[in-house]
């Protein structure tokens, strides 16, 4: 993949080089790439003046942030308590037999990542699934499947 | 704007325009809540309804923040007469233009049903969700898009940092506070006005930082508050910092409430063009200026020590306490935390007075709360009220009851940090001490309804799964005694708990409370240590008879179908998705259990309760 250093500097400059922006650096990197491609390290350790174990360290800390490549749609459920007292995991189930991975997979064409997480703030309309930052609430079983249809290529 | 009195013309000339407008509103909100039902879609189509009807320029449309009451969503309120429209779908909006704001008349299918006297109800006023609140903190969201710095100073805005800029001593700010009672809306109940007073004490460049880290999973007033007001946050922030002599503050956003990021920064922008933020706020001579810092998704970020090494870029681990974050915190400096909740107070404390604020609540607990009524309850929502209320009002008057005939088991407080209250307490009083009393806490105001079809152990083992993923690792107690509870737990759920298992439980609970580094261990154990207390006959049950008596831990039941209750109406055999319930109409159904998967749609779609857990 080509990574494009013109992009990662203007992201680091809108911050301002501060080291302590670091993680929504990384962040915003993700936004770009669904992961933050571990060749950057090297490079953001010496724009940032800062260690290579930080970055890992803040890297490998944080949800928000994967060294390993994600799917183009990252389909989140919520497992939060609310959702989870709803049925949360009925969700998953089907989610997982749909798309053919398991919780923390991604498909093979990188078209899908699963993950499960723990409250995104819309528990009473819960179960909920986020599909990047789009929010779908008050699913079951069969509706979840409607609702990321949509993502899918058609054909 | 320059100064005070460019501010007072400007709130005026706003106010006088409201006033003057002969434009008819419509509220609608744009929360999470309803977002996730489809507000966007209802708002395109309205905009062009509108359009097509004519009456474009006769109608003024506020997207707003959360209106509180989710489960209804998309809900509109059209003023001035205050109808309230709920559960709108894109294809019912020609008909609230044509005949609502056309001809005047209510359209009755949208109106919510009051369940107990079956009447429909107009407006919100008379809706016992609403009725029963004191919406002191949210009561503007109806009122303000969020992103319209003008609607708020509308709304009285920023009132109360021009008091604390021109009227008052950094001191008086503080006594203010103090006289108020106010204490800390994150969980822990500490009064703000001393911890205001004690940072104010202390030499450097002292910080303020509103912790927006929202960690209680099943909470969400503190997004809410954010996406739907963020500038009563700010103006909080700006009142705190003059109080406590600070120039720069933060605000900790979980990354994960992206709409709340992006409302925040346009507010942060729009009080920096007012003149709020940056130097020399209003001719004041006062300089401060706000940021935000993206969490990244760790519940452990929401402790204050941990919040301030992840604001410094580093892995949010907690410090152990020996020294306090008001005298070295963030960068080593004074530091002031205090939630949002908390935050979004001060203003209305410095409006309406610290007495007249005080009267509100109880002895020790001062104002209201916003709480996060959700799980097995029929209408889930924000609900704000006084500090006080009992938990019966709020679960069952507010809340409605627990939804498909089912009967209330316990209700969760206080997120991985409290526990469960079964029925017998339900007339408690919900407060910072009151809670405590029965082994859970009233915390950052996460109420988690749970009914008959929910496991105690699987809620327990629940918590226990979180916190082991969120427990940073660095103290032994916290990390292993996460592990090991959960290795129990799982047992226990699994069908393989031995006689032993609750003694060694209790033991690990003890442990963890007693020895672990930081907040996060020292209450882990709570959901475990009150499911003991008040459910241990189902932990008996999993433990001894290898039974769930809820349903949920698959290896510890079956469903069999009640021949006598069965009156074969073939629901349960058409939604089957393993094909494993046959039987004729109007006869007994029978479910085959080797076919079956438990997935508990035959027991979820039965009428006649003929579906049993065996
Ligand atoms: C593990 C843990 C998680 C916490 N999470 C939060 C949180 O998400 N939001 C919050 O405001 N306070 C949280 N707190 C409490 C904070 O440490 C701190 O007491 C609070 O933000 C202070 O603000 P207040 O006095 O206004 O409540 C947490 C504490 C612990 C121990
Ligand atoms: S618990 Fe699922 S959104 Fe909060």
């Amino acid at each position: 993949m080509e990574i494009d250093y013109k992009k990662i500097e203007e992201i680091i400059q809108r911050y301002g080089t501060e080291p302590e922006d670091l993680l929504m650096i990384l962040q915003d990197i993700s936004e770009i790439y669904n992961y933050v491609p571990p060749v950057l390290v090297p490079f953001l350790s010496q724009k940032l003046n800062i260690g290579e174990s930080l970055i890992y360290g803040v890297a490998t800390f944080y949800k928000t942030v994967s060294l390993e490549p994600k799917g183009k749609y990252m389909v989140s459920v919520c497992t939060g308590t609310a959702c989870h007292v709803r049925g949360a995991e009925k969700l998953m189930d089907a989610l997982e037999n749909d798309l053919g991975i398991e919780e923390g997979g991604t498909t093979e064409d990188l078209e899908f990542s699963l993950e499960g997480v723990r409250c995104i703030g819309c528990c009473a309309s819960g179960p909920v699934i986020t599909v990047n930052k789009d929010t779908h609430g008050g699913l079951d079983r069969s509706t979840v499947l409607e609702s990321i249809a949509q993502y899918k290529k058609s054909g | 704007m320059e100064n005070r009195s460019s501010l007072e013309g400007h709130r005026k000339s706003l106010q006088d325009n409201r006033d003057s407008s002969e434009k008819r509103l419509i509220s609608l909100c744009a929360g999470s809540g309803c977002g996730a039902y489809g507000t966007d879609k209802v708002y395109k189509i309205l905009l062009e309804e509108l359009e097509k009807q004519g009456l474009a320029d006769k109608i003024e449309i506020k997207l707003t923040g959360c209106h509180g009451f989710c489960e209804r969503g998309p809900l509109m309120v059209i003023h001035p007469e205050k109808i309230f429209y709920s559960r709108i779908q894109p294809e019912d909006v020609p008909e609230i233009v044509e005949t609502t704001l056309k001809n005047g008349e209510i359209v009755t299918k949208l109106l919510f049903k009051d369940l107990g006297t079956k009447k429909k109800l107009e407006t919100e006023a008379e809706i016992p969700f609403y009725k029963l609140q004191q919406r002191l903190i949210f009561g503007k969201n109806p009122m303000i898009d969020p992103r319209s710095i003008d609607d708020y100073i509308t709304e009285d805005g920023y009132k109360g940092m021009e008091k604390a800029l021109f009227d008052m001593k950094p001191d008086q700010i503080i006594d203010e506070i103090k006289t108020s009672g106010l204490r800390g809306r994150g969980g822990g109940g500490f009064p703000t006005g001393i911890k205001w007073a004690t940072c104010a004490h202390h030499d450097g460049d002292r910080y303020v930082i509103c912790n927006a880290d929202e960690g209680d999973p099943g909470a969400y007033m503190d997004r809410s508050i954010l996406e739907g007001n963020p500038h009563s946050v700010i103006e909080g922030m700006i009142i705190g910092a003059i109080a406590i002599g600070s120039k720069q503050g933060y605000i900790y956003v979980r990354h994960e409430y992206p709409l709340a990021v992006d409302n925040l920064t346009k507010a942060i922008d729009d009080a920096r063009k007012y003149g709020f933020l940056g130097k020399n706020i209003l001719n004041s001579g006062f300089d401060f200026d706000l940021k935000i810092s993206r969490g990244g998704g760790a519940f452990v970020c929401g402790e204050s020590t941990a919040l301030m090494a992840s604001l410094e870029g580093k892995p949010g681990r907690p410090k152990a306490k020996y020294v306090h974050t008001v005298e070295k915190g963030f960068r080593d400096s004074p530091t002031n935390l205090n939630n949002v909740e908390t935050w979004a107070n001060v203003p209305v404390i410095l409006n309406m007075g610290a007495d007249k604020y005080a009267d509100i609540g109880t002895e020790k607990s001062k104002g209201t709360k916003i709480f996060s009524l959700v799980g097995k309850v029929v209408n889930t929502g924000l609900v704000e009220v006084p500090m006080g209320t009992s938990l019966r009002t709020i679960i069952f008057d507010i809340g409605g009851g627990i939804p498909n005939k089912r009967k209330f088991k316990a209700v969760q407080t206080g997120g991985p940090s409290g526990g469960c209250i079964p029925e017998m307490f339900l007339d408690l009083g919900v407060d910072f001490d009151e809670l405590s009393k029965v082994g859970s806490i009233m915390g950052s105001g996460g109420m988690i309804v749970m009914d008959q079809d929910t496991c105690m152990v699987d809620v327990a083992r629940y918590f226990v799964d979180f916190l082991k993923d969120e427990s940073c690792g660095q103290c032994n107690p916290c990390r292993e005694g996460l592990k090991r509870m959960l290795e129990i737990l799982d047992r226990i759920c699994a069908g393989d708990g031995v006689e032993g298992d609750i003694p060694v439980l209790e033991e690990l609970g003890e442990m963890m409370q007693k020895f672990s580094l930081c907040g996060l261990g020292t209450s882990a154990p709570n959901p475990v240590v009150t499911s003991l207390l008040y459910f241990k006959d189902e932990y008996e049950a999993h433990i001894k008879d290898k039974k769930c008596p809820a349903g949920v831990c698959k290896p510890l039941f079956y469903y069999e179908i009640d021949a006598d209750a069965c009156k074969g109406c073939t629901l349960c055999a058409k939604k089957c998705p393993e094909i494993a319930i046959v039987g004729e109409k109007k006869k007994p159904h029978v479910l085959d259990n080797n076919k079956c998967v438990k997935c508990g749609i035959c027991y979820e779609v039965c009428k006649f309760g003929a579906v049993k857990i065996m």
